[in-house]
């Protein structure tokens, strides 16, 4: 590590601050045997599969299934989070209202509750003898235990991902571009959906892939809301737990190298709005 | 477009921005509003676009009453300090702004639309650049843009509020001059507001003095400049020295002695005189100020002479040229030839 | 009478403002979503705690499994959290006084558990340390136990909180420079005095806030958590197990007694985060940015 560690010091400038082999070696060494070495444990055992067996257990019905229940709902709670994290992000800092500054700390709720406590609370309420559950009951909808069910628990676990994203951007938007609109004769309907809501676009765009990366992962809070009928309330991390206790490890890694692709490929995405947000309109960092 | 400003009054959260004030502005005019900082001089062009609401009085737009109209009933064109322009529009998006959303009865062609956006494109000489985002531009290409885009609405009245206060020197002087090209060009009734007398000076037709919420002085840079009607607008516009003095007989005295200056119209008793440090005559007479020199400096083709006047470390100022002899002296006697009377404070 | 209700409507709405009415509509709005998605979970957790009583909810507490997942909860935090500020410490230090190439890339990396399904989280280890790994035999000779045992528990709650500390602290230090740090040298200072007298007090809410995050995700983890535990009763089941457990088994007052020990902890790092955020606003807001 101390060779990484001075061949990423050739670069560095001169600096009379001590400690850079040091805290260097000591971040790589702690970062590869935490993270690296066990994520590299995953590459190699799926890529020991070969193309066709890996490709033959990835389209397993039944995988298939649960990775389209995890990316359809994950999807539509993130929509649902967008419209009603920008709809919240912009009360909290636009408006002043008694109990303000509670409900901008209730917001990070779902960063400090356990996911397990979250879901069978949730469970609580949605089951159709739930406060809101015994509401629907009568119509014959049913939440908990239904893709409903796995849509709320995501929405719950997702929605500070998307208001705290957009929050700094709307800060950051100065008073005088939505005077400017207003002396150009648009009018308040139109100042925010031209001016300020696209000004917003790449904080909107992040927080939705970060609500939705994090609902198809999320496991905790969704397993006792869904249900767990394969094919229809089966989520993907669910199958991972699932064929680990069957001791099927090739199952279960299979799923989990396709679903970490696919969030990797989120978070280069990520990057990639965050970077282009930044050199073109100059925010969003 | 006239405008006329009728006795408005300004709250903020009981605050008072602006007592009383009335100002008339002529068609086609460029005129300034001057002061210094809190002297209410956006809070009175932010009125006149209608992004603040008087607490008392009226604004009119020619015979209209515009007091009651939201600013974007009101028509006009306004340019921000730091240009708050569109940043996820290009350069031609945002000076087609106020044209696309106009409600369809109202609004040009597309067509229209692009073509007056780019011929004001020209007009403020940034042709090539539609395409372009503001973050891609320099500091005084996005005023400029700012202007294109308030240009753009055909506003009746165009106002700027310190239009150049985020530039730096160089272009500051370069738009200075370029915007009173575009107005004399345009023609718009044109109010901006600046705490830069030079910029106020060169660039208006008329400028207006203001401080602590209420109007000084108004009239052209010649009349504001010769002839300030308050202490503040003689100190705050150009150098200026001040003295206490004393009135008796209809003559001015300072520390004992006439000054051979006349003061029929002004009452007995203390006085404050003012005048302008490059209007001073060296004299040798009885009846002159006399001082010892306590500083002297170059300030480029003139001296800048200190003097302690009348024996009570009472400070003026005077200019010389640079080469004049009496720049070596330590004690200096002279009268100023112009010079203005107010009533001690 | 109409011209003057009109111009009286103007007169009170700002250009950049809505209409009271469009305000209280979109305040009452969002209110109601927060309240029925995450005000009235956090209540109902309380309420079935305490649906039975008072003496249920406080006989849950009584049970032997109960007080080992506590213990063990607390056990697992107390060995992860401390490795994760040391880790926090070290990489923001590295980052955030030097310049070196790949720097950026790094700090992605530090990000990355936060994108890695916890379940993924735990099934890592499971695949490094499990039967038919090399590591896992290996060390089982040796009597070393570390899937469904303790070291496995805390290495994947270390994984799921890896970035916390380091997340608080890369931008703060980078905000706040090295002049301070320079000062320090040139004065004779050593490295180790530079860091505590100068850095660590610099830094010390950054550091709390970041602590009190990690924390909270250490203390809740559940999905990394089931994999690698076993699910052994009084041995290997951390509060967020024995939640689910006890809730499997039909006792759901006695899992949401449990639960409700956890929303507390929820509840009182959000109260001490917002109180830091208030009070130290611009030595923990560079985190938020």
């Amino acid at each position: 590590m101390s060779a990484a560690a001075s061949a990423l010091s050739r670069s560095r400038k001169r600096n009379v601050i001590p400690g850079f082999g040091l805290t260097l070696g000591f971040t790589l060494t702690y970062f590869s045997l935490i993270i690296l070495i066990p994520l590299l444990a995953l590459a190699i055992r799926s890529a020991g599969l070969g193309f066709d067996g890996f490709w033959k257990a990835a389209t397993d019905p039944r995988v298939l299934g649960s990775l389209r229940v995890s990316f359809v709902t994950a999807l539509i709670a993130a929509g649902v989070n967008v419209v009603f994290g920008t709809l919240i992000a912009w009360v909290l800092v636009r408006y002043r209202f008694p109990g303000r500054r509670i409900f901008d700390a209730i917001i990070d709720l779902p960063f400090a509750l356990p996911t397990a406590v979250a879901g069978i609370a949730l469970t609580a309420i949605y089951a159709p003898n739930g406060t809101i559950g015994a509401l629907f009951a009568p119509f014959g909808i049913r939440i908990a235990y239904t893709p409903i069910g796995i849509v709320i628990a995501m929405i719950f676990i997702g929605l500070p991902f998307v208001v705290r994203t957009i929050q700094p951007i709307l800060e950051e938007v100065s008073h005088e571009v939505e005077e400017a609109s207003a002396t150009l004769g648009a009018t308040r309907f139109q100042t925010i959906t031209r001016v300020i809501l696209p000004s917003l676009t790449p904080a909107i765009l992040t927080g939705f892939a970060l609500a939705f990366a994090r609902g198809v992962g999320e496991y905790g809070s969704i397993i006792f809301i869904a249900g767990n009928i394969p094919f229809v309330s089966e989520i993907a991390p669910l199958l991972i737990y699932i064929r680990l206790q069957e001791f099927n490890y090739v199952g279960a890694t299979v799923i989990a190298s396709v679903m970490l692709l696919i969030s990797f490929a989120l978070l280069f995405a990520i990057n990639l709005i965050q970077a282009w947000s930044r050199r073109r309109y100059g925010y969003g960092d | 477009m006239e405008v006329r400003v009728a006795n408005v009054r300004k709250e903020f959260d009981r605050f008072p921005a602006l007592h009383d004030v009335s100002l008339d502005i002529r068609s086609g005019e460029l005129i300034a509003l001057l002061g210094p900082s809190g002297s209410g001089k956006t809070t009175l062009l932010r009125l006149i676009a209608g992004l603040e609401m008087p607490t008392a009085g009226k604004i009119f737009f020619g015979d209209t009453d515009a007091s009651e109209k939201t600013v974007q009933e009101r028509n006009i064109g306004f340019v921000f300090q730091h240009y708050a322009l569109f940043r996820h529009m290009t350069i031609l998006e945002n000076i087609s702004f106020g044209l696309k959303v106009r409600p369809r009865s109202t609004r040009p062609p597309a067509g229209e639309i692009r073509r007056r956006a780019m011929e004001l494109l020209d007009l403020v000489q940034l042709s090539g650049l539609e395409k372009r985002y503001p973050n891609q531009l320099s500091g005084g290409q996005r005023q400029r843009v700012a202007l294109a885009r308030a240009l753009a609405i055909e506003p009746g009245v165009l106002l700027l509020d310190e239009p150049f206060g985020a530039l730096d020197a160089q272009v500051r002087r370069e738009l200075r001059k370029w915007l009173r090209e575009i107005h004399d060009r345009t023609g718009h009734t044109t109010v901006f507001v600046t705490h830069d007398q030079e910029e106020a000076l060169e660039l208006s037709d008329r400028l207006c003095v203001m401080s602590q919420g209420k109007i000084e002085q108004v009239g052209s840079p010649d009349e504001v400049y010769d002839h300030p009607t308050s202490p503040f607008v003689f100190g705050f516009i150009g150098d200026s020295s001040e003295l206490p003095v004393t009135i008796e007989n209809g003559e001015v005295w300072v520390g004992g002695r006439a000054i051979g200056i006349p003061a029929h119209d002004t009452p007995t008793g203390p006085a404050r005189l003012y005048f302008r440090p490059h209007d001073a005559d060296l004299i040798e007479a009885d009846a002159s100020m006399a001082g010892v020199v306590t500083a002297s400096r170059r300030v480029g083709g003139t001296r800048r002479v200190e003097l302690e006047v009348g024996g009570d470390g009472h400070k003026v100022e005077i200019d010389l040229p640079f080469d004049h002899p009496a720049g070596e002296k330590t004690r200096l006697s002279f009268r100023p030839k112009r010079w203005k009377l107010f009533p001690a404070a | 009478m109409a011209t003057k209700l009109r111009a009286r409507r103007h007169r009170r709405v700002s250009p950049t403002s809505e209409s009271r009415l469009a305000q209280w509509t979109l305040i009452g709005l969002s209110l109601l979503f927060m309240g029925v998605i995450l005000v009235l979970p956090l209540y109902a957790v309380f309420h079935e705690a305490l649906a039975k009583g008072i003496g249920t909810f406080f006989a849950a507490f009584a049970e032997p499994d109960a007080q080992a997942a506590i213990r063990l909860t607390l056990l697992v935090a107390a060995i992860a959290v401390p490795l994760n500020v040391i880790f926090g410490l070290a990489a923001s230090w590295a980052i955030a006084k030097f310049e070196f190439k790949g720097k950026a890339f790094l700090i992605t990396l530090i990000d990355l558990p936060f994108s890695v399904s916890p379940v993924i989280s735990g099934l890592v280890y499971v695949l490094l340390f499990g039967a038919g790994s090399f590591l896992g035999p290996f060390l089982k000779s040796y009597g070393i136990e570390v899937l469904f045992a303790l070291p496995g528990i805390v290495l994947a709650t270390i994984f799921v909180t890896f970035p916390f500390v380091a997340r608080e602290l890369i931008p703060l230090m980078q905000d706040q420079g090295t002049g301070d740090e320079e000062a320090a040298l040139s004065l004779g200072a050593n490295g180790w005095q530079t860091f505590f007298r100068v850095t660590l007090p610099n830094i010390k809410w950054g550091l709390l806030y970041g602590v009190l995050l990690c924390n909270a995700r250490a203390m809740g983890e559940f999905g990394a958590v089931a994999v690698v535990s076993g699910k052994i009763r009084g041995q290997t089941t951390t509060m967020p197990l024995q939640v689910e457990m006890l809730y499997n088994e039909y006792n759901a007052t006695a899992a949401f007694a449990l639960a409700s020990l956890l929303a507390l902890l929820a509840l009182v790092t959000l109260v001490l985060k917002s109180a830091l955020e208030w009070r130290f606003g611009d030595e923990v807001a560079a985190a938020e940015r």
